[in-house]
């Protein structure tokens, strides 16, 4: 089995998202860029799968700026056999990304596609699902276990209600929760390795897709912030508060 | 103009992120209709049929969308689509399931979790787990939308009266099957729809002190919400993880015990009316979104305010 991973450039989980000068975006200027943690979360399944004798070549795909190599390499890093980078310096929108994975798919013919369930920049939640509408496979989101067995796999997804369980045909696209793994680390070996295995690139106006966006940024702007509270010193003061002056309880 | 709702329901009962969604709707304007689909779903359309501001309920009831599985509910969203300008249904795991699956179906860029309707064709909605909010603009003839229910009031639940009429499922894809939901066993309110909510955090410790906070909760009648970091230890199970991955909720009153407050945390809580943060760290983040902090051991002081409640 060849599993196709999905991978994302975003900024850092951990630092604080600041809107631009000319409010149209995120200053990324000088930030730090990290693999969207979800994408590591696909990217261990896949090595796992293929640590089990289950999958026999993990390939990695990111369709975004040069820089993305430095992400693809990280992923070849923690174990991915080869990486495929669509270069184009625009921003696609998950509708577009979904037309370039199937293009890739064409060529590639994985049976199974792996993808983070959102990108915790645009916290979109569309890529995987609009990737199975365009191939007519099947979809399972969310997933914090996967079973591969034979020509289904077993999925448990992680709902609102709870944890539900789904078998779907193979060849399926998953997309993954945070729960379904421990990502590892790459050991510095490993990320000399990774210097000399395979980087395909390719342009993304080569591929002849129709990839205009659709939607227009119009502003990007800060949420009003909240008035700054109050220290209370003891429990019977803070119920005090909440019954006479927030009169929430 | 004519906008659909897809109804969220579970076992014949209308979730609440329904209406909110039917808010939504009427604020884009023109029709709103709802369609209700699943296996045994009849009491749900009516349900539906009651919320104010809805002109007629669609009502797909086959045993191909029982647990309303993605491949079967995108078709079926297609193959009348035709019919609307809009498409809208909840952001919760429910509409982010089908909803992007139908967009690509019809060629559409979807528009996530919107937070407020600026006009027919222009919507707001929070990037960056809330730290920026874009206003984007939609070219596409039909615009698929899932809705941020804490942005959008719900709708009245009855006073309404819409027809009721049936639509055909689409064939069944056989693509996946469902095979059922471990729902993890509560008496108390949902987390989305609760007006209290108390939260545990890391410093909890263990699923063994979480009775403590239930005991709070149960005096006020509020919901039970977690942490990711307390979930991930196990202490609760992953539908009680509010934030950016998990449930987003605005209760008028929030209480966070033992929670550092990151902003992937805050992202889920932040729109809450008001918000207790009860932390032994006072340099915490938390405290910088609280209205009411208490810089105290959890151990002492939750005991104290079941007592003091
Ligand atoms: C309304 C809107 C406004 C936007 N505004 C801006 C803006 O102001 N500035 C800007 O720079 N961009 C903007 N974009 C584009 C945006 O940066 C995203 O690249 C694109 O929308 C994908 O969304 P997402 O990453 O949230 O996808 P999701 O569907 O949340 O991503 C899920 C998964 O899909 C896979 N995936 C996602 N992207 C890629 C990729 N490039 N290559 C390979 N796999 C991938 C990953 O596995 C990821 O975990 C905007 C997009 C939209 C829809
Ligand atoms: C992609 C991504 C998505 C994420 N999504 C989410 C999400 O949806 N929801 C979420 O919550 N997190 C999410 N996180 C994780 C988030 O970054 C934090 O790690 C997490 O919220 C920390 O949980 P915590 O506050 O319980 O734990 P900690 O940060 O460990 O905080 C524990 C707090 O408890 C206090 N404490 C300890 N003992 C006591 C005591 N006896 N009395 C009083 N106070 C005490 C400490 O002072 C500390 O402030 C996500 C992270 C990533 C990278």
């Amino acid at each position: 089995m060849k599993v196709l991973v999905g991978i994302k450039r975003v900024l850092d989980p951990q630092v604080k998202a600041r809107v631009n000068g000319d409010r149209t975006g995120i200053d990324l200027t000088n930030a730090k860029m990290t693999m969207n943690p979800f994408c590591e979360n696909a990217v261990e399944e896949a090595i796992r799968l293929k640590e089990a004798g289950t999958a026999e070549e993990v390939v990695v795909l990111s369709i975004g700026p040069a820089k993305a190599e430095e992400t693809l390499r990280n992923a070849l890093a923690l174990g991915a056999d080869r990486a495929i980078l669509v270069h184009t310096e625009d921003t696609l929108e998950p509708l577009a990304l979904a037309k370039v994975f199937k293009a890739i798919v064409a060529d590639e013919q994985p049976q199974l596609i792996l993808v983070g369930k959102q990108a915790i920049d645009d916290d979109c939640n569309q890529t995987g699902q609009m990737v199975s509408a365009l191939l007519d496979w099947p979809q399972a989101t969310f997933a914090s276990k996967l079973e591969i067995n034979g020509d289904t796999a077993k999925v448990t997804r992680e709902v609102d209600g709870g944890l539900e369980s789904i078998d779907v045909n193979m060849p399926a696209v998953v997309t993954v929760d945070l729960r379904l793994n421990e990502p590892r680390y790459a050991s510095l070996p490993n990320v000399m390795k990774a210097k000399r295995k395979p980087l395909e690139k390719k342009e993304l106006a080569d591929l002849g897709l129709d990839t205009a966006n659709r939607l227009t940024t119009l502003e990007v702007s800060e949420p009003p912030a909240r008035d700054a509270g109050i220290v209370v010193e003891t429990v019977a003061e803070l119920v005090g508060k909440l019954k006479n002056e927030a009169k929430v309880i | 103009m004519s906008v659909l709702v897809i109804a969220e329901h579970e076992n014949g009962t209308l979730v609440g992120s329904t209406l909110n969604t039917i808010s939504a709707a009427l604020a884009i304007g023109g029709d709103v209709d709802v369609l209700v689909a699943g296996n045994d779903c009849q009491s749900a359309a009516q349900a539906a049929a009651q919320a104010v501001g809805v002109s007629r309920v669609r009502v797909a009831d086959d045993s191909t969308l029982a647990g309303q599985l993605a491949e079967n509910m995108a078709d079926l969203v297609v193959s009348i689509a035709s019919d609307y300008s809009h498409i809208l249904a909840p952001a919760t795991t429910f509409g982010k399931n089908f909803m992007p699956r139908a967009s690509a179906l019809l060629d559409v860029s979807q528009i996530s979790d919107i937070s407020a309707v600026i006009s027919a064709d222009t919507f707001e909605r929070p990037i960056y787990a809330g730290n920026a909010l874009a206003k984007v603009q939609s070219a596409d003839n039909i615009k698929l939308i899932t809705v941020r229910i804490t942005k959008f009031d719900a709708a009245p639940a009855a006073g309404g009266s819409a027809t009721i009429e049936p639509v055909t499922a689409a064939a069944d894809t056989d693509k996946s099957r469902y095979l059922g939901l471990a729902a993890s066993e509560s008496e108390r309110v949902e987390l989305t729809s609760a007006a209290v909510v108390v939260s545990g955090g890391r410093g909890m410790q263990s699923g063994d002190n979480f009775p403590m906070l239930e005991r709070v909760a149960d005096k006020l009648g509020a919901a039970v919400g977690a942490s990711r970091a307390a979930v991930d230890a196990g202490f609760v199970p992953n539908d009680y993880q509010v934030g950016q991955t998990g449930k987003v909720i605005a209760p008028d009153l929030y209480i966070a015990v033992g929670i550092s407050g990151a902003i992937q945390h805050l992202a889920g809580m932040k729109d809450s009316k008001v918000i207790v943060a009860i932390n032994k760290d006072s340099e915490a983040p938390i405290f910088q979104v609280a209205d009411y902090g208490l810089v105290a051991d959890l151990f002492d002081a939750v005991p104290e305010l079941e007592s003091e409640l």
